[in-house]
């Protein structure tokens, strides 16, 4: 096996094979972007739905069992296949390129965390084609998860999805982690780091460290629902709120891997095209890692309305309230480097300016929320909707289109069009506004979430009917995106090696940049290198003509993932399919130990 | 006397931190396996009194129920003998390691086959005590008793089965014309981290469940 897997690398390197064999970073990052650009497509698709049934009361679009799915599976796409792995792809992409290096610590690893969010967002996917989706929301409280209340496949497809996307994000994790610490350029110290990638980093450990608790809560539920346990079960002594805990001690670390992408994207949109140093880079360093070790000890907040008792309550108010704190210094830095810079309005800018704004909204209630007599005001209506999704679509997705303009000539050698950008922004911003502003009044009037439809004379009426041509707008927008997509990637590469004039490493190579990255590996000496080297008159190093090691090309890990794949199904058809799955996978990892990588 | 080389370097990865990648890797792993385990744990704790307040058996330890004695299921001087045993493939793991950065193949080959053999040993204890319990009744449904403490020692007699699946690959690979290769002091080290790893959970979990009383 061995010798076929060396022979490949010398194979062209176009045609499918090549994609589902590479273990090109910058590859991978791009089998993310795409894979989750179309989950989230398919998770607005499902947004879309829901917002034409609310459109007008009495809605009969879909009935109460289909809502009940499909709100638990927009929200299960939109985070875990759309947010997180459009994360990932950034992460894929970039790491090695602004640390200057020739590739991540763990090719094929990396290969095989893409091939199991895959099988993973594939398999929970394909439950509204069993027309079995969970439905019990994406957190999934007991003892609407259990087999009383659940009788069908939905559920299993909710444990089984999300315990693979966990194995899956815990690989890249790992693998993030080990390659900003170790593959550094020369003089690349941490308190040079673009924060992009400290931002990277400070994801990874959250995902290491929050992903087991989701884990074990998903294994007790697996058991409690396949093999007789009661852990979620009152009624046989077990505790339903524990559900609760172990989620959300994963939940709110999950909030902070999904937003500080952005953050970091923000932060390297904004000095270059303020054209100004990023204003306090330590302070946004440490608040990055402050709101990363407050987020531990938070989780609580979401279920004030448990019965903690009044001195939990307090804690977790306080210490929700105190990460208002380094996240407001974050803002402040933001503001900061843009004062007094000459600044560029392009699209990049332009959605990296309104994720400050629209994120400070979504920040904003979410600090109300943390007072408890608040957020039981607040609890299970539309004002937490609003919340959410300002922080997400108009934060998260806000950011991420900032960083898709930004590097899309570094990832295509192309410039995405300007003036259809600059229309597909304002629809953006428009759109979020309309959709989810009025959500805040909504909630406060008292209107709850997860209701599938209304009574007339409530007040409810005129907002509803706005936020869904909100809702319409923002698909607009989408559909702005992709033909801009589409149009470009037909157009000539033309892109230079550094358009923006930005001073980090991924810029030194060209566009897009060759497999192997950098002809040299660079050498830092500031914390802005390509600006350090522009200022002081510093060539870049003349390519040396010595041989390049890359990693070949394996197989491996698509098979592995396979192997995983029918341990994912396992649960949902018959446990014999176990007794396939291992074997596949103890072959897999065999064969990959023994693959000559050099 | 020709000494071999202390460690045996491999000169093509310079890394940033000067730990290797792979050793790098298994570390934060093992902090993230903290975490699961920690989590199952913490679930077993909970429940302990509520089991014992239910009044449903068969329990962990001597309980008395309406001035009534009931025994527990546990058999401690059993248990400690395959912690021993558990503990001993520690000690052998130490000597693979050694084996392998002194590039003594036969003594890593001898170490390693003795660490799998201690290992499937504790193995073994463990079905012996899962079907005892399962014969007196406790069952993954009986109680929230015998629900956290099957995941719970289930998950880690798995680790301990992937562990020895681990050795056990290292201890064929080392029968290859070039043996475990010019890195095997590091693949052997690395797997060590995590056969002790897996050791020292038990040592938690053997407190927590059978030396602190009911």
């Amino acid at each position: 096996m061995a010798t076929v897997a060396g022979t490949l690398a010398h194979q062209a390197n176009t045609g499918v094979w090549s994609w589902i064999t590479t273990v090109d970073h910058k590859r991978i990052g791009v089998l993310y972007g795409v894979t989750a650009f179309t989950f989230f497509c398919w998770g607005g698709v499902q947004a879309l739905i829901i917002r034409t049934q609310l459109a007008v009361p009495y809605g009969n679009v879909v009935d109460a069992g289909t809502y009940n799915g499909l709100f638990t599976m927009h929200a299960l796409t939109m985070i875990f296949l759309a947010i997180m792995p459009l994360g990932a792809s950034f992460f894929n992409f970039l790491t090695p390129l602004m640390i200057g290096a020739r590739d991540v610590a763990f090719p094929r690893l990396n290969a095989l965390s893409y091939w199991t969010f895959l099988a993973g967002g594939l398999v929970l996917s394909s439950s509204f084609l069993f027309g079995q989706p969970p439905r019990g929301g994406w957190f999934n409280y007991a003892p609407l998860s259990s087999t009383q209340y659940a009788p069908d496949l939905g559920i299993d497809f909710y444990v089984v999805g999300l315990l693979t996307l966990g194995v899956s994000s815990l690989m890249a994790a790992l693998n993030f982690a080990v390659t900003i610490l170790n593959l550094r350029a020369p003089g690349l110290t941490m308190m040079r780091l673009p924060v992009f990638i400290w931002m990277t980093l400070i994801i990874s450990f959250l995902l290491i460290l929050a992903l087991p608790p989701l884990t074990v809560a998903l294994i007790q539920l697996l058991f409690d629902r396949q093999f007789g346990t009661h852990f979620f079960n009152a009624a046989e002594g077990g505790d339903p709120i524990l559900w609760q805990h172990l989620f959300w001690v994963f939940g709110h670390p999950e909030v902070y891997i999904l937003i500080l992408p952005a953050m970091g994207i923000v932060s390297e949109v904004l000095p270059v095209f303020s054209r100004k140093p990023l204003f306090g880079y330590p302070a946004i360093v440490f608040s990055g890692i402050a709101i990363a070790f407050l987020g531990w000890a938070v989780w609580s907040h979401h279920m004030f309305t448990t019965g903690m008792g009044a001195v939990p309550r307090t804690i977790f108010a306080a210490n929700t309230m105190i990460i208002g704190i380094p996240t407001g210094i974050k803002i402040f830095n933001w503001l900061g480097t843009m004062y007094g810079g000459s600044i560029r309005f392009n699209v990049s800018m332009s959605y990296a300016v309104s994720f400050i704004a629209l994120f400070t909204i979504g920040g904003i209630s979410g600090v109300m929320h943390a007072s408890p007599p608040v957020d039981t005001q607040h609890q299970d209506t539309y004002f937490v909707v609003a919340h959410l999704h300002y922080v997400l679509v108009g934060g998260a997705m806000t950011g991420i289109f900032s960083g898709i303009y930004y590097w899309f000539p570094k990832m295509t050698g192309r410039f995405l069009d300007e003036k259809l950008g600059m229309v597909q922004f304002w629809l953006w911003f428009i759109g979020v506004n309309m959709t989810f502003f009025p959500m805040h009044y909504l909630g406060l009037i008292g209107m709850p979430r997860r209701i599938y439809t209304y009574d007339p004379g409530l007040n409810f009426e005129f907002w509803n009917m706005f936020e869904t041509i909100g809702s319409f707008v923002l698909a607009a927008s989408v559909l702005a995106f992709l033909w801009n997509f589409f149009t470009t990637m037909r157009k000539e590469p033309t892109a230079p090696n550094n358009p923006w004039g930005a001073p980090t490493l991924e810029w030194a190579t060209t566009s897009p940049p060759p497999e192997h990255d950098f002809d040299v590996i660079p050498t830092v000496r500031a914390r802005d290198p390509l600006w350090y080297d522009r200022d002081h008159g510093i060539e870049a190093p003349q390519p040396t003509g010595e041989h390049i090691h890359l990693p070949p090309p394996s197989y491996y890990p698509i098979l592995i993932a396979t192997g995983i794949l029918l341990l994912t199904v396992a649960p949902l058809t018959h446990l014999a399919m176990t007794v396939l799955a291992v074997p596949i996978i103890v072959y897999g990892i065999w064969g990959w130990a023994l693959e000559p990588t050099e | 006397m020709a000494h071999a080389p202390a460690v045996v370097h491999s000169g093509r990865h310079q890394t940033s931190t000067g730990t290797d990648n792979r050793k790098l890797l298994m570390w934060m792993f093992l902090g993230s396996e903290c975490l699961f385990f920690g989590s199952l744990i913490a679930s077993y704790l909970i429940f302990k009194n509520d089991v014992i307040a239910r009044g449903v058996g068969p329990f962990a330890h001597l309980v008395v129920i309406g001035g009534e004695e009931q025994h527990g299921v546990l058999d401690i001087p059993l248990t400690s003998v395959s912690t021993f045993v558990l503990l001993m493939s520690s000690v052998t793991m130490v000597f693979a390691v050694y084996g392998a950065q002194q590039r003594l193949p036969k003594m890593m080959k001898l170490a390693l086959l003795a660490t799998i053999i201690l290992g499937i040993g504790f193995l073994g204890f463990q079905v012996f005590e899962f079907r005892t319990f399962g014969a007196e009744g406790l069952n993954l449904g009986t109680n929230l008793f015998g629900a956290t403490f099957f995941v719970l020692t289930g998950f880690h007699g798995t680790h301990v089965g992937i562990g020895v699946l681990y050795l056990a690959c290292l201890l064929a690979g080392s029968f290859r014309r070039t043996g475990l290769g010019p890195e095997a002091g590091h693949h052997v080290e690395i797997a060590g981290l995590y056969w002790h790893f897996v050791d020292i959970v038990w040592i938690v979990i053997f407190t927590i469940i059978y030396l602190i009383p009911g």
